[in-house]
């Protein structure tokens, strides 16, 4: 089994169970043990799960990956305790970034929701063109990536995790920008636009959106 | 090391010497001596306990004897067989004192009343694989080893650089245990002199290793200052020019070509001088916190017995004498060497000589081959299917090395607790033959489906407990490991009640996973027996003869009308073989032999299948042919580079190397009376469009040399080199040229030497070479009647097409990609396909063969089963899941997956042959529609819902940090 293998869900379904970090251990880059150098398809995921990890306010740096041969004990023991003193000094989950529990956990469901979505993504716009840790770097770290994030997956995420808010109940706009920390403007967008497909109906009495259907 | 222990067919003696050998190829008597390593060895599980107890100190010969382990110990931390021995420092042994060890022994395995024992072996043919030993620095005193600290040797070093070493993989000096900063290898020591006790020839390997270990001082302090002293920098290998270009780049390292000589220690601070000389600086005297010897490899003390015990002649510098070209053969019948009892080699040349051995032997044995194989039985499967998972849990004390920091009782309470654990229970060992009859024993009382074992890492033992489900009759993919010795107990030897919670978190996490294991086939494919080799040059030839030899059906193809390839326009080798006559007798021996087929004026059309079964369509002269085989190998060669540099095709006194060497065998006037002749090397690599060495050229100019001096010894011959890279036993006639004066020049890259078309003195054409000389410090004007060029080796320009056709790789050189540049040189990545010659890389003649017979031997491992195993954990495709994005086709670098028509649309479907298990495909899927079997998501998704279940790991990781 190949770090590449690590699933973009194995990541969120951690942080959905309690850990407060991950660490991801491949093989070093460009010594690959077969021949597919998934290890830079590890690389890229992780980056595209911090992306994301900010976007729902979680500190990207909860997740952490390594790479090491199986030579290198001393090299897995520092990253080990780096890391270990790193999450400790971030502190619990949720709690440290003053992200209420039950959002966390609906944040955590909105993100492994998309997560095919995502996959489609890193396809189709993802993928740098050199293979080396300082080009995998600089492109995922460059501002066309982090905008393509935002236009690609930002948007999904937002309804994703609207739509996984209202699930709870029916909710005014406002309150909703509120418990997601979006902007108002960006909300009443999206339950515009819902509305007009159908997907949530919007109670004039109560002004509250509700989900159309209850599977959504 | 594992493998060879586990092979049915392999029995392993250690600890013991060879006393003779008696009778011939096919029916050789030899005695063995076993040494009494005062342990029963069927008893010891290695575990080490007696190592803590017992008193007595003992230098550590596995780490250089830096640091210091006991009497009773055991070698190295993956030593095979993983038991101890006693050595000679031993309380008992010496003085018949102390027993310690017999008391701590909780398996009664120490055994005091052992002798030598003769043992008689009766075999068809003999393989010498000895080695060779690091050179000795301390029978040279100027080196100051032994005398002054803070020397050692690159041995030393790599053993300071290792987590297993002296220090934990720090490097501390002996003097004072502190870091050196700054420190200082020097090349060439013990290799490439001719002061008694050293070696004359070139060790090979030293500049690489050198490089390697610059590398990781940086790696270990990014402000260390690194020096080397250096001869000509050998970076020959493939890969080794790139590798030496990243070690030079690094911040604060030199590399300086210099001779040098260390002067004295200082007393106060231990810090070494030594003195060099720089044409710009001239001499001067450097501080070093440590000198690193970078010594060469010298063949074993004892290789002197090797003519007496097995009959065999040695070369001058005691190594074994090749036979005809043929490296691998000795002088005396049925005995082969591998490795570096041939000369001084590298990894690769090892591996390729080791299973060219086995080949070579295989041509001797082939009649009887598999009379004495044996094979395991195992009863049949029991059928769990519908079966709800009763899971038994079995958790290792490792003697002391769990238990004594995881309370392995309280785990084992706590198992029992889990969900679907029918059984939970304590063992001592559980590798002992003892426990593995319980774990057989009890799957059957209890009626267990799934096993874990709470021990030691996967790495080590996993195949030894799948084996044990399959001996009782369970199949082996329901046996899970959790890994709480190296993952838990030894890091966390201090903290022994967060180990032991550790070690339950672990273990719920694999009962978790275990319960979601399937049972998996591995199946068996038929293997056709029939070889296809793609080139027939010396390399393919080799190749195809030694496998007929074992008696395989060979299609052996070749592009041109006749075979031969570029050895046809070779004609010596430096060591003198005659290349013509030995070709003619190799394509004479291969046109008589019945079972190779030879095509020529060949193309290969197509290619399909896969390991055991591959269709190949071959036209060959004007005929389409279909060949089946079952492996294949590529060895098609390269070509040389047609130079557009140095008047090269417009000054008919310019020519390559291989021209000038066709025009001295042609015995042409204008070569042999020419006055004075000019070589300029690295043409055309060792700069940007080509990375790499050629490694060939510098061998190849004093070949030619040597050759002109022979038949004029008046001519003016001039060298001009970057650095001479005539490595191993080359470098003797590299002397020999200097002796017999032919002037070698150095330039480097940015200055290269300026060839201009002139008269001479006489008033003769000629071409004229400047070249700026850095001992004179001036720019000389050499006027020759010939120039000749050492023209780049590249890359077939068929090799694109041919990687293509096969699913194969190239390197960014363009050579073609081996499995592993070190440890698998004549496989690919693709099951069943071969490499050999210089496809793979440019080589010497020498080389070539040993490689072609490397490779033969890997095909008729392959060739010899009737059968092939595949894996059972690869992919599958859950057909109603898929959406045909086709997002795991992509993500496949082997192919393995592919479109098929179905009644449903198109769907991925995986080929279980090809598919190597790593899973990507798997996270591309946008709808978990592609499984990697003994990987599902089910099973990992599981693990990580239990790591959670528990209170936070993390806070104990913490407070275990806390503690250290």
């Amino acid at each position: 089994m190949c770090s590449g293998r690590v699933d973009p869900e194995f990541v969120f379904r951690a942080f959905a169970t309690g850990q407060d970090g991950v660490l991801i251990g491949g093989c070093r880059l460009n010594e690959c043990n077969y021949i597919t150098h998934g290890n830079y398809d590890a690389l890229s995921n992780t980056y595209i799960c911090k992306n994301i990890m900010e976007r729902i306010g979680l500190n990207p740096e909860r997740l952490s990956i390594e790479f090491m041969s199986g030579g290198d004990g001393n090299r897995l023991t520092e990253a080990v305790n780096d890391f270990t003193w790193k999450v400790k000094e971030l502190g619990p989950l949720g709690e440290a970034e003053g992200i209420e529990n039950n959002r966390l956990k609906g944040d955590l469901e909105a993100v492994i929701k998309i997560i095919p979505y995502i996959k489609l993504v890193e396809r189709e716009k993802l993928r740098p063109p050199v293979k080396s840790g300082k080009a995998y770097n600089e492109f995922f770290t460059s501002d066309e990536v982090n905008r393509l994030l935002g236009d690609l997956i930002g948007e999904k995420l937002t309804i994703s995790r609207i739509v996984t808010l209202l699930r709870e109940k029916p909710l005014p706009a406002g309150e909703i920008s509120e418990i997601l920390g979006l902007d108002p403007s960006e909300v009443t967008k999206h339950m515009n636009s819902s509305s007009r497909q159908g997907l949530v109906t919007y109670d004039i009495d109560s002004k509250c959106y509700a989900l159309a259907l209850s599977g959504a | 090391m594992v493998e060879v222990d586990r092979h049915q067919n392999i029995e392993v003696l250690t600890y013991a010497d060879v006393d003779r050998v008696d009778g011939k190829v096919g029916d050789f008597k030899v005695t063995l001596v076993k040494k009494p390593r005062y342990i029963i060895e069927d008893k010891c599980t290695g575990c080490r306990t007696c190592v803590r107890y017992c008193p007595k100190e003992s230098p550590d010969e596995f780490n250089q004897e830096i640091s210091s382990g006991k009497a009773i110990h055991v070698y190295f931390s993956q030593a095979i067989p993983l038991v101890a021995y006693i050595d000679e420092n031993c309380l008992k042994l010496k003085e018949g004192k102390c027993d310690i060890c017999e008391g701590v022994c909780q398996n009664e395995a120490i055994d005091f009343r052992q002798t030598a024992e003769k043992i008689e072996v009766n075999v068809g043919t003999i393989i010498l694989s000895t080695g060779i030993e690091p050179f000795d620095p301390a029978t040279v005193e100027e080196y100051g080893y032994g005398k002054m600290q803070n020397v050692v040797t690159s041995m030393d070093f790599e053993r300071l650089l290792s987590a297993t070493g002296p220090y934990q993989g720090r490097i501390l000096r002996a003097s004072d245990e502190k870091h050196p900063r700054n420190i200082a290898w020097i090349q060439c020591v013990g290799s490439r002199r001719v002061t008694p006790g050293e070696n004359s020839y070139c060790s090979g390997v030293c500049c690489t290793y050198t490089q390697k270990q610059v590398i990781l001082t940086k790696e270990h302090d990014a402000e260390a200052e690194c020096t080397v002293f250096h001869n000509d920098i050998r970076a020959f290998g493939k890969d080794f020019e790139r590798y030496y270009r990243r070690a030079e780049q690094l911040p604060g390292v030199r590399f300086i070509r210099s001779y040098t000589s260390i002067v004295r220690e200082i007393p106060e601070s231990k810090n070494v001088v030594v003195r060099y000389a720089t044409p710009e600086d001239g001499v001067r005297e450097e501080e070093f916190d440590m000198v690193v010897l970078s010594v060469g490899l010298h063949p074993p003390a004892d290789n002197q017995d090797l003519i007496g015990t097995f009959g065999i002649e040695l070369n001058s510098h005691g190594f074994s004498k090749a036979h005809h070209g043929n490296p691998i053969a000795t002088t005396r019948p049925g005995i082969f060497v591998s490795g570096g009892l041939q000369g001084p080699v590298d990894i690769p040349e090892s591996v390729f000589s080791a299973s060219g051995a086995g080949a070579q032997c295989g041509e001797y044995l082939d009649y009887r081959r598999g009379k004495l194989a044996k094979e395991r039985i195992y009863p049949p499967e029991r059928d769990v299917t519908g079966q709800e998972p009763r899971i038994g849990v079995f958790v290792c004390h490792c003697g002391a090395n769990i238990g004594s920091v995881v309370n392995v009782p309280s785990t084992v309470d706590y198992a029992r607790e889990l969900p679907n654990v029918v059984h939970a229970q304590e063992q001592l060992f559980s590798c002992a033959n003892n426990c593995i009859k319980e774990i057989t024993d009890l799957v059957e009382e209890k009626g267990l489906n799934r096993v874990v074992i709470a021990a030691c890492s996967p790495r080590t033992l996993e195949a030894l407990f799948r084996d044990t489900l399959r001996e009782a009759g369970l199949n082996q993919y329901f046996c899970e490991m959790a890994n709480i010795r190296e993952q838990c107990s030894w890091v966390h030897s201090k903290q022994k009640r967060e180990a032991t919670q550790k070690a339950k978190d672990i273990i719920r996490m694999s009962v978790a996973r275990a319960g979601e294991l399937e049972p998996l086939q591995e199946f068996d494919l038929p293997v056709n027996k029939t070889t296809l080799v793609v080139g027939g040059g010396i390399a393919g030839m080799t190749c195809a003869l030694s496998i007929a030899n074992q008696g395989y059906q060979v299609h052996l193809v070749e592009k041109e009308r006749e075979l031969g390839g570029m050895a046809r326009r070779i004609h010596t080798t430096l060591e003198g073989l005659d290349v013509q006559a030995y070709l003619d007798d190799l394509i004479q021996s291969v046109y008589k032999n019945p079972l190779v087929h030879v095509s020529h004026e060949a193309a290969i059309k197509n290619v399909s299948g896969y390991v055991g079964n591959f269709t190949t369509v071959v036209e060959s002269e004007g005929r389409i042919k279909e060949i089946e085989h079952g492996a294949a190998i590529i060895a098609i060669g390269a070509d040389v580079y047609r130079p557009t540099e140095y008047l090269y095709g417009e000054n008919e006194r310019v020519m390559t190397h291989l021209e000038l060497g066709e025009k001295i065998a042609g015995r042409e006037e204008t070569v042999i009376k020419a006055e004075r002749l000019v070589m300029i090397q690295c043409v055309g690599c060792r700069n940007e469009d080509r990375d790499y060495c050629s490694c060939v050229c510098c061998s190849h100019a004093v070949n030619n040399a040597l050759k002109l001096k022979e038949l004029n010894p008046e001519m003016a011959i001039y060298i001009l080199f970057r650095d001479m890279r005539t490595y191993g036993f080359r470098e003797d006639y590299y002397r020999e040229a200097a002796d017999k004066e032919v002037t070698f020049i150095q330039y480097e890259p940015d200055n290269e030497p300026q060839v201009v078309a002139a008269t001479n003195e006489a008033g003769d054409p000629c071409v004229r070479v400047t070249v700026p000389d850095p001992i004179l410090g001036c720019r000389l004007e050499l006027d020759a009647d010939i120039l000749s060029l050492a023209a780049a080796v590249v890359p077939s320009s068929q090799a694109k097409e041919i990687a293509g056709l096969f699913k194969v790789t190239l390197n960014p050189d363009g050579f073609f990609k081996e499995a592993h540049v070190k440890l698998r040189p004549v496989e690919f990545a693709t099951d069943g396909v071969y490499l050999c010659g210089t496809a793979h890389y440019p080589k010497h003649i020498e080389e070539t063969i040993s490689h072609a017979y490397g490779a033969a031997g890997r095909a008729v491992t392959l060739l010899s089963h009737d059968t092939v195993v595949a894996s059972g954990s690869v992919c599958e495709v859950k057909e109603d899941d898929c959406v045909s994005c086709g997002a795991c086709i992509t993500a496949c670098a082997y192919d393995a997956v592919e479109f098929y028509d179905t009644p449903k649309g198109m769907k991925a479907r995986v080929n279980p042959i090809l598919c190597k298990g790593d899973g990507l495909c798997c996270a591309k899927c946008p709808t978990h529609a592609i499984v990697l079997k003994h990987f599902t998501d089910e099973a990992l998704l599981g693990q990580i819902d239990a790591a959670g279940t528990a209170k936070k790991i993390l806070e104990k990781l913490e407070a275990a940090v806390v503690d250290a």
